[in-house]
């Protein structure tokens, strides 16, 4: 029988990680911590890395293949460092229904990119997401973790004015 | 705590609220929220201003208050004034009429059809009391059921009573709730586990999430129930990462509850014990399918696999699993207080009691309403919804999201309950209703769900892999006019492959949207051919 005495070094000296680390332990290191395990690495780092996910595969004795394969498949993680600040135009029925397409390529126009991109400077990604529930003010965006509601190219345009101080 | 201090408790809570001159209270629901932290400390100062001290009126966040197109709503009780687009400047104002009458410029009629026409039963609680407070609960009624089942009623008595009331699972395929417990029950396997579905990954849906920011310790109470019934010590809320404010929400109650001995061991000082976990989804429309959402649970990739063996005998870990949806949960404690045969008194023959429908698209009132079953859409488009803004034509009603289908005009006198619905060609769904006007072509409807089931499908068995991408492609033709006559009947073929070869109710389901549309709008499409008129 193999026994693990030892912890799995961390990745960098980061102070973060031990965030990371404490998530699985209090799941007891078991396999099944997997997802919750990527969810606070993400919540803490803002995007998944390789050595992120090295240590997460070592520490709950899993395939790295296996942390990988979870990491793409969910649309929530993230492998790329999002931008200074984020805007993401929810694409749901609702919002579609009323012109959220529109929305996004006004925005797309407007900073130069495309979705899931960020620009150049690093200050602002586009995001999309599928729903936040908040279909009774549908067209929505939420910038920077606020949800802005009934939204015109005008009134989005002023928003980012505002709160990312964009031209 | 046992029995009688939760009725001592209530009693005093009752005693409290009724002894207040008046409170307003502020929507704290996701619709709401954006300010609404600002509004309440206007509202407070605006009180203090005026003399009035925190007992005489009392400022507080409560959950949805219904109409979320009219964010940031506010209520004053016990005048019963409603005020909606309520800003900062208004708080003094507000203050000033708390006997009524209301403010003009901001009021909302509270004898408007989309108030009165509700019957609301999963959503009692709702904009009633302060989400956050384990008391305001207790002072409704809370945990009263889950006590009184522990010490009055065997496991069998629960089952029974949730049999009687012929409550269907609210998810959207309305598998009765009673057969469910009572194989989970009959299971000869332990440890158990009950699992909450509040993965609401359908597009325009947002029942589940204003039931658990409104009223958290409902959905606990309704499981612990269901987990004394079958016999399970172990529970996992599964819910959607893209809900921040309902996580938070349910973090809390559940420390609540287990701080006050109504979770956790020795429930209400009984043998029995239930320890509940949260468990985050992560963006993924195919964790709401069970066996998907106990591969997700498990910390695995989300992908269904072929059933049997059923979660009832082999879920989550392998244990038996009893999986229902947030808005089952929700019935439960008042199915249990008011009897069985009282809730089967309500809605129609087949489908029982009532459903959480969250209204959006191109409607008046978009905002989260509770109906009896057996409601015609009509009454809820332009009655209960108010009808389509801006003068335009009503065209189709969306229910069931990318599983389900639009149904047009002519069948809006249908009543609503499971079977119609699926003979429409739609499903009830889990709730959500996206009402579609004339200016949306229903062939780029019909895209738009085929591209999100396309993008959402986990990839495991071909028919849904590869017939969603061949029928958004086919679709893609027919939008920008280059479809061909005889695309009609290969992709009506191929419809039927995805649907009966499928591997789960995603790949089953997806091309609902695409063939109820072709039903009832083939014009369109044929006006999407080549040469076709324009």
């Amino acid at each position: 029988m193999l026994l693990y005495l030892e912890t799995t070094k961390a990745p960098t000296d980061d102070k973060r990680w031990k965030i990371v680390a404490a998530t699985m332990r209090k799941l007891g290191n078991q396999r099944s911590a997997l997802i919750e395990a990527l969810h606070t690495a993400q919540e803490t780092f803002g995007y998944l890395d390789r050595p992120g996910l090295e240590f997460i595969a070592t520490s709950l004795r899993l395939p790295l293949s296996q942390v990988y394969g979870a990491a793409t498949f969910y649309h929530h993680f993230s492998m790329k460092p999002p931008g200074k600040h984020t805007c993401v135009i929810c694409t749901g029925t609702a919002c579609h229904i009323k012109r959220a397409d529109a929305l996004l390529e006004h925005l797309e126009k407007k900073l130069g990119i495309k979705t899931e991109e960020t620009t150049p400077d690093g200050a602002i990604s586009i995001l999309t997401a599928r729903c936040f529930g908040t279909c009774g003010l549908a067209p929505v965006a939420v910038i920077d973790g606020e949800t802005a509601g009934l939204l015109t190219e005008e009134s989005l345009d002023e928003l980012l004015r505002e709160k990312v101080q964009l031209s | 705590m046992m029995i009688e201090e939760l009725k001592a408790l209530a009693a005093e809570r009752k005693r409290v609220q009724a002894g207040r001159n008046a409170c307003i209270n502020i929507c704290g629901a996701a619709g709401c929220q954006s300010g609404s932290a600002e509004l309440k400390e206007a509202l407070m100062q605006a009180a203090a201003a005026q003399g009035y001290g925190p007992e005489s009126c009392t400022v507080r966040t409560v959950g949805c208050l219904g109409l979320c197109g009219a964010a940031p709503m506010v209520s004053v009780e016990p005048a019963g004034l409603l005020y909606q687009h309520v800003r900062m400047e208004d708080a003094a104002d507000i203050v000033s009429n708390l006997e009524g009458p209301a403010v003009e410029r901001i009021e909302l009629n509270p004898q408007s059809p989309f108030f009165t026409r509700q019957m609301r039963i999963v959503l009692e609680n709702s904009g009633k009391i302060d989400p956050e407070l384990l008391e305001d609960y207790i002072g409704a009624d809370g945990y009263l059921a889950l006590a009184t089942a522990l010490t009055e009623m065997t496991p069998t008595d629960v089952i029974a009573e949730v049999t009687r009331s012929g409550l269907r699972g609210r998810g959207g395929a309305g598998y009765p709730t009673g057969l469910k417990w009572s194989t989970v029950a009959k299971a000869p396997r332990s440890p158990k586990v009950v699992v909450c579905n509040a993965d609401e990954g359908d597009p325009g849906a947002f029942m589940d999430r204003a039931v658990l920011e409104s009223d958290p310790h409902r959905v606990l109470e309704g499981m612990a129930i269901a987990a004394y019934a079958v016999g399970a010590t172990e529970g996992y809320i599964y819910v959607r990462a893209e809900y921040p404010l309902a996580v938070a929400r349910l973090k809390a109650a559940l420390r609540h509850a287990e701080r006050n001995g109504l979770l956790g061991n020795s429930i209400c000082g009984t043998q029995f014990g239930l320890r509940i976990s949260i468990r985050l989804g992560a963006g993924a429309f195919v964790c709401g399918e069970e066996t998907a959402l106990i591969a997700s649970i498990e910390g695995k990739r989300g992908t269904p696999r072929p059933r049997p063996p059923y979660p009832a005998e082999s879920g989550v870990f392998g244990r038996p699993t009893l999986i229902n949806n947030v808005e089952t949960f929700a019935n439960i404690p008042t199915i249990m207080r008011n009897g069985g045969d009282w809730f089967a008194s309500i809605g129609t023959a087949r489908s029982k009691g009532t459903k959480v429908f969250a209204l959006a698209g191109a409607i008046e009132n978009a905002g989260l309403i509770e109906v009896p079953m057996g409601i015609t859409l009509r009454d809820i488009v332009f009655e209960i919804g108010g009808g389509i803004p801006d003068g335009k034509k009503f065209k189709a009603v969306q229910t069931g999201g990318p599983s389900g289908g639009c149904i047009p005009e002519q069948h809006l006198d249908t009543p609503v309950d499971y079977e119609t619905l699926s003979t429409l060609g739609s499903i009830m769904g889990s709730g959500g209703m996206v009402v579609i006007d004339e200016t949306s072509s229903m062939v780029e409807v019909a895209r738009y769900f085929m591209e999100f089931c396309m993008s959402e499908s986990c990839g495991k068995c071909v028919p849904c892999r590869a017939g969603t991408v061949q029928l958004y492609n086919m679709l893609g033709r027919f939008v920008s006019g280059q479809g061909q006559p005889k695309d009609l009947a290969l992709m009506e073929e191929l419809c039927d492959l995805v649907k009966h070869t499928s591997l789960c109710g995603l790949g089953q389901s997806a091309p609902n949207p695409l063939l109820s549309t072709l039903r009832y709008f083939r014009s369109e499409y044929e006006t999407g051919t080549e040469g076709g008129a324009k």
